[in-house]
């Protein structure tokens, strides 16, 4: 790792006076600034040992007062600062009680050791895990070079639907869930001005831009994640599969949030995680699950539904039928 | 020769234990009863170095700093195969806190090394600090003329296939390696084959068979992931080397480095006190030692090279991958008729790919041929990796062998009695079966539901291997210290702890009395960590010595007490006489009472005592208990219960540990690791321990281990190790299970969610 200087904000504006670049335009060396920020770290310092960026400094934002609170309202909802800990979401009472599938998924997320340190805006803000994107042997497309290697490469974890680009899977299991309650990410912006930009929108697929996976521009920072209400009708469930029981990856994740009535189903939302580049919506599962309410043979349904559009690459099939089965147990989970 | 006659114990436990007689050298102590009439030995006692190692004071290589330390980095193969024109280490070499540039070596000399894999290591750099040297050996520049090259085994037996090494190669195997046979042939890239020992005549034995199967099994390529990387600190002082290295074989580096220094081996010096892991690839200088050892000559200053956990699962060793085909016959009431074996594997650039010996040993069967033949390719060398070959020879053949029974109507375990002439087996198929509840076995593939539970048993084989080339001194001291010195290593199995053990029972008193130095080749020389050898090979040695310092007390005592010597013994901490209880003295006053300042004496293993024995071989047969989630493909182990022998036990703790540890070892093989190969760049795309997959706590089941005594009467401890044994069964066990459970038989590891739901028609 080569030498960096540490630079301690204390204020937002502080933070984006010292930065001018991401760690997605150090990757693909679009831009030319060489200040990065970093909350909990994770991922930088990831990106850095691996020898893909070498920042040549390094902001901290994390001890910027004011980013660290989770308040819940039943009327506004939930507010996580961008500072606070996937440990503290794990453990609040709030979250336990009224966003279920966040709970599951934050306890899901990398290891305990690694969820004391881990924000949410940084665990948002997380480059993919894809094996060629974090290798230095490989300069891929989302790094600035010509080639996907997964595509016809070793692509046993990558994306099964819209891989045509670019076939990593994004990162984060907890955008699943979070994508599933509709959250809001507040971001401050180079000006001073904040703005709420809807989850389905902030990330950037490859086709739109295969450089980055978030619409982020240097100098901005998440400073909120809001989730609107729920009421006790609204019922959620979140599952992760890894190739292992312990802490892993996920090679299928998928998050559930149904607001429930009787044999009906008002409203549904679901997520696919690590199906493709970002995570993704099924409106094809969610109109069943409206249509039909929730039932063994509607969540089979809506489960086959999901993986329509599916386009497996040589290794990764298996992912389908995964995706699959507990997408059905995740809906069922739910009644 | 004087000889004396010795009773020792012989039998098993679980069985019978009766008594034998054997002729043994005067200087060999009196037989040892069976464990529970012993007080040290076979018991539960902590390790010594527990507290350090639990606090981290222990200090491992990686822990050590000198002054004036310069540390080493190593510049990397870009491609996987390529000439190099020109390296350019000017830039570097002009980088302020830089002191030394080494080039790497081949075989064969050449100014600069042929690249055949990708993270070959090129270029050593010694700088002040690592972060400088990263710097150094990012300005290295090199021009590559790059080759076609071949990664994945089946298209490198390819005739038409890039060529790894155009003329025949020669490699000799590591300590406790698999053994190279030499002077093959080679054709294209494949070398061999290796026929072992055939008998008998295979066509009349299938012919007289009445179910014959024939089958391919596969086993991945496994890197060795030991905590501590691979490396070495060398401090090349004018009077001699000092060497602290991560090794599992002081006396092996010792004399590489000499042989490659041409220094005489007296002037080299080799430490390693605490160390992080081995299993098998920490034999010799290894890459890191040898460019550590250039730069200390070249430098003056004392020069630490550790790999990277990247250069450790690229260049610092694996378990070659196998393709076994298996030709089996079986007349139905069990017997086996014949045995045809063919397998192919890569070790990378290196040799050692073969299965083993198991199907040729194990079992009963009056025909057998082999033909096991190793294939180069442009990857990483294979090492000695815990039990080489026979973890995947018993992959196969013990899946095979779960196959016939089925076809034959005969339960597993019977079929095994049939065939298996090991009574240690046998008792472990007994006691492991009750404690398992085997019985309650169901037809495979017979459960309903999504998640199907399967049970399945596998058995191994390991030899009883130990080197007389392992000696122990023990000194006693008049100031009352005692200590164990020998150059032997603690790979971390509690070697230390053992000595203590036996030492102590010898001498009467208790293990934490005595002051055990060891891993320091400044102490007599001993063998390496390999093979399981070390337990064999140097406790007899040590409790000899014991027992010869104990004669030289019991001389000097025995005066002051107005006996006979020869009527003197030590227990209890006391020096006291058989025939007469009130003529005694501690231990520590007969210390005291030495007219000299220290005594010591130093014994070497004799070779195994002559007569009779129960089996040649250690065995294990392991019973595992799981359930395959049938719409997600997930396995999860809920249970290994596993039966050991490793002659007589020193430390049941010691010895469970190690068995659990080969145990998740061999779960890990059979449903995580997997060294990944990217085909189109020929670069290893998991190198990281985040995507090389190895289980985690929750990932391990419970335990049971019934670990049998087993008393063959061979040297004065009678002791062997467990090291590799431990390691072998799981995966065909796991295998077993699988089928059990789901109905449908995957020949192939790791056992995957993508191969379960493959199997399953599923995906």
């Amino acid at each position: 790792m080569k030498k960096i200087s540490w630079y301690n904000a204390t204020t937002l504006q502080e933070a984006q006076q010292e930065v001018d670049a991401t760690a997605s335009s150090l990757l693909s060396g679009a831009g030319k600034g060489s200040a990065i920020l970093k909350s909990g770290g994770i991922d930088v310092l990831d990106l850095m040992k691996e020898g893909l960026i070498a920042p040549q400094k390094v902001v901290n934002i994390r001890n910027i007062p004011g980013l660290d609170k989770i308040e819940y309202n039943s009327k506004s909802g939930l507010r996580m600062g961008a500072n606070v800990t996937l440990s503290s979401i794990e453990k609040n009472n709030d979250v336990k009680t009224n966003y279920k599938a966040l709970q599951l998924a934050v306890a899901k997320a990398a290891t305990p050791q690694l969820r004391n340190m881990s924000t949410i805006g940084g665990n948002l803000g997380q480059r993919t895990r894809c094996w060629y994107f974090r290798s230095i042997d490989h300069e891929c497309l989302r790094k600035g070079g010509n080639t996907c290697f997964a595509k016809n490469g070793e692509n046993e974890y990558h994306a099964v639907i819209n891989n045509g680009t670019c076939a990593s899977v994004y990162a984060s299991s907890v955008a699943t869930a979070l994508m599933a309650y509709d959250a809001i990410i507040e971001i401050a912006g180079e000006n001073g001005q904040k703005r709420e930009v809807p989850i389905e929108e902030f990330f950037v697929t490859p086709y739109q831009d295969v450089r980055k996976e978030n619409v982020l521009k240097g100098g901005e920072i998440i400073t909120a994640l809001m989730l609107p209400s729920v009421n006790d009708k609204i019922k959620s469930h979140y599952i992760k599969q890894g190739a292992r029981q312990s802490y892993d990856w996920a090679l299928a994740d998928v998050a559930v949030v149904a607001e429930v009535s009787g044999k009906k189903c008002k409203d549904a939302k679901v997520v696919l995680g690590a199906a493709s580049p970002v995570p993704m919506r099924s409106k094809e599962a969610e109109s069943i699950l409206m249509r039909d309410g929730i039932n063994e043979s509607s969540a089979k349904l809506a489960a086959e539904a999901a993986m329509e559009k599916a386009t497996p690459l040589e290794k990764n099939g298996y992912k389908v039928a995964i995706f699959k089965a507990i997408l059905q147990r995740a809906i069922m989970k739910t009644v | 020769m004087e000889k004396k006659k010795i009773k020792m114990p012989y039998g098993i436990t679980g069985d019978k234990i009766s008594e034998v007689e054997r002729e043994v050298p005067m200087n060999e102590p009196e037989g040892w009863p069976v464990n529970a009439e012993l007080k040290h030995v076979g018991k539960r006692v902590k390790r010594l170095d527990a507290q350090a190692k639990v606090t981290g004071a222990a200090q491992y290589t990686s822990d050590i700093q000198l002054p004036g330390l310069l540390v080493g980095k190593m510049l990397l193969a870009a491609h996987p195969s390529a000439e190099i024109r020109a390296i350019d280490t000017s830039k570097a070499e002009s980088l302020r806190g830089v002191y030394g540039i080494h080039m790497m070596q081949n075989e064969e000399g050449e100014e600069y090394p042929k690249v055949r894999y990708a993270g070959q290591p090129i270029v050593a750099v010694a700088a002040t600090s690592e972060a400088i040297a990263e710097e150094a050996v990012a300005m290295i520049k090199v021009d590559y003329n790059t080759m076609p090259f071949v990664v994945d085994v089946e298209k490198a037996m390819d005739p038409e296939a890039p060529i790894v090494y155009e003329a025949p190669v020669e490699q000799t195997a590591s300590e406790g390696g698999e053994e190279i046979e030499s002077g093959l042939q080679l054709k294209g890239n494949v070398r061999g084959p290796n026929v072992g020992k055939p008998r008998g005549e295979l066509e009349p034995g299938f012919a007289s068979a009445d179910v014959v199967l024939e089958n391919t099994y596969r086993t991945q390529v496994q890197t060795h992931n030991a905590l501590e990387s691979h490396g070495m600190i060398v401090d090349w002082k004018p009077d001699g080397v000092t060497i602290y290295a991560s090794t599992q074989g002081t006396q092996g580096v010792r004399n590489e480095f000499a042989d490659l220094f041409e220094l005489p081996r007296s002037k080299v010096r080799v430490v390693v006190e605490f160390m992080g892991g081995g299993f098998g690839a920490k034999h010799g200088l290894g890459t890191h030692g040898v460019a550590a050892g250039h730069l200390a000559k070249k430098t003056g200053r004392p020069v630490k090279m550790m790999a990277t956990r990247k250069e450790e699962q690229i260049s610092q060793g694996n378990r070659p991958n196998s393709i076994q085909y298996l030709k089996v016959g079986v007349k139905k009431n069990g017997e086996l008729t014949a045995i045809e074996q063919k397998s192919h594997g890569t070790a990378g650039v290196g040799l050692g790919a073969g299965v083993g010996g198991v199907a040729q040993t194990m079992y009963t069967c009056p025909n057998f041929r082999t033909e096991q033949y190793d294939v180069f390719t442009h990857a990483g060398p294979g090492a000695a990796w815990r039990a080489p070959g026979a973890v995947q020879g018993i992959f196969g053949l013990e899946q095979i062998l779960d196959e016939l029974a089925e076809k034959i109507g005969m339960d597993p375990l019977a079929l095994r009695d049939k065939v298996d002439p090991s009574k240690v087996r046998k008792v472990g198929r007994k006691v492991g079966a009750e404690r398992f509840a085997w019985s309650r076995r169901k037809p495979a593939g017979s459960g309903t539901g999504v998640v199907k539970k399967g049970i399945g048993v596998a058995q191994s084989s390991w030899w009883r291997i130990h080197s007389t080339n392992a000696t122990a001194e023990v000194k006693i001291f008049k100031d009352g210290a005692i200590e164990v010195r020998s150059g032997v290593q603690d790979i971390g199995t509690g070697t230390k702890t053992i000595l203590a053990q036996v030492v102590a029972e010898e001498l009467g008193i208790t293990p934490e009395e005595i002051m055990v130095r060891i891993g320091d080749t400044l102490f007599p020389d001993a063998p390496g960590s390999g093979g399981s050898q070390v337990t064999a090979s140097i406790t007899p040695a040590a409790r000899n010595a014991a027992y010869q310092v104990k004669r030289k007390l019991f001389d000097m005592v025995a005066d002051q007490l107005e006996i006979d010597a020869s009527e003197l013994k030590a227990e209890n901490g006391q020096v006291i006489s058989t025939k007469d209880a009130s003529k005694k003295m501690t231990f520590r006053e007969a210390l005291a009472s030495m007219p000299v300042s220290q005594v010591s004496a130093t014994e070497s293993r004799t070779k195994e005592y002559a007569g009779e024995y129960l089996h040649w071989d250690l065995g294990s047969v392991q019973f595992v208990e799981l359930n395959v989630d049938t719409e997600t493909g997930m396995i999860k182990i809920d249970k290994v219960t596993a039966a050991h022998s490793c002659g007589r036990p020193i430390n049941i703790t010691q010895l469970e540990s190690q068995i659990n540890g080969g145990i998740i070892q061999g779960i890990s093989y059979a449903l995580y690791e997997d060294r990944i190969l990217d085909r189109n760049t020929g670069h290893m795309v998991n190198h990281t321990l985040d995507t090389y997959k190895v289980p985690y706590a929750m990932d391990i089941p419970e335990i049971d281990i019934a670990l049998m005594e087993d008393y063959n009467a061979k040297s004065s401890t009678d002791a062997y190790g467990i090291g590799e044994p431990s390691n072998i069964a799981t995966a065909a066990a796991i295998a077993n299970a699988v089928y059990n459970a789901i109905g449908v038989r995957i020949r192939e590891i790791p056992i995957t969610p993508a191969k379960v739901l493959a199997a399953l028609g599923k995906a």
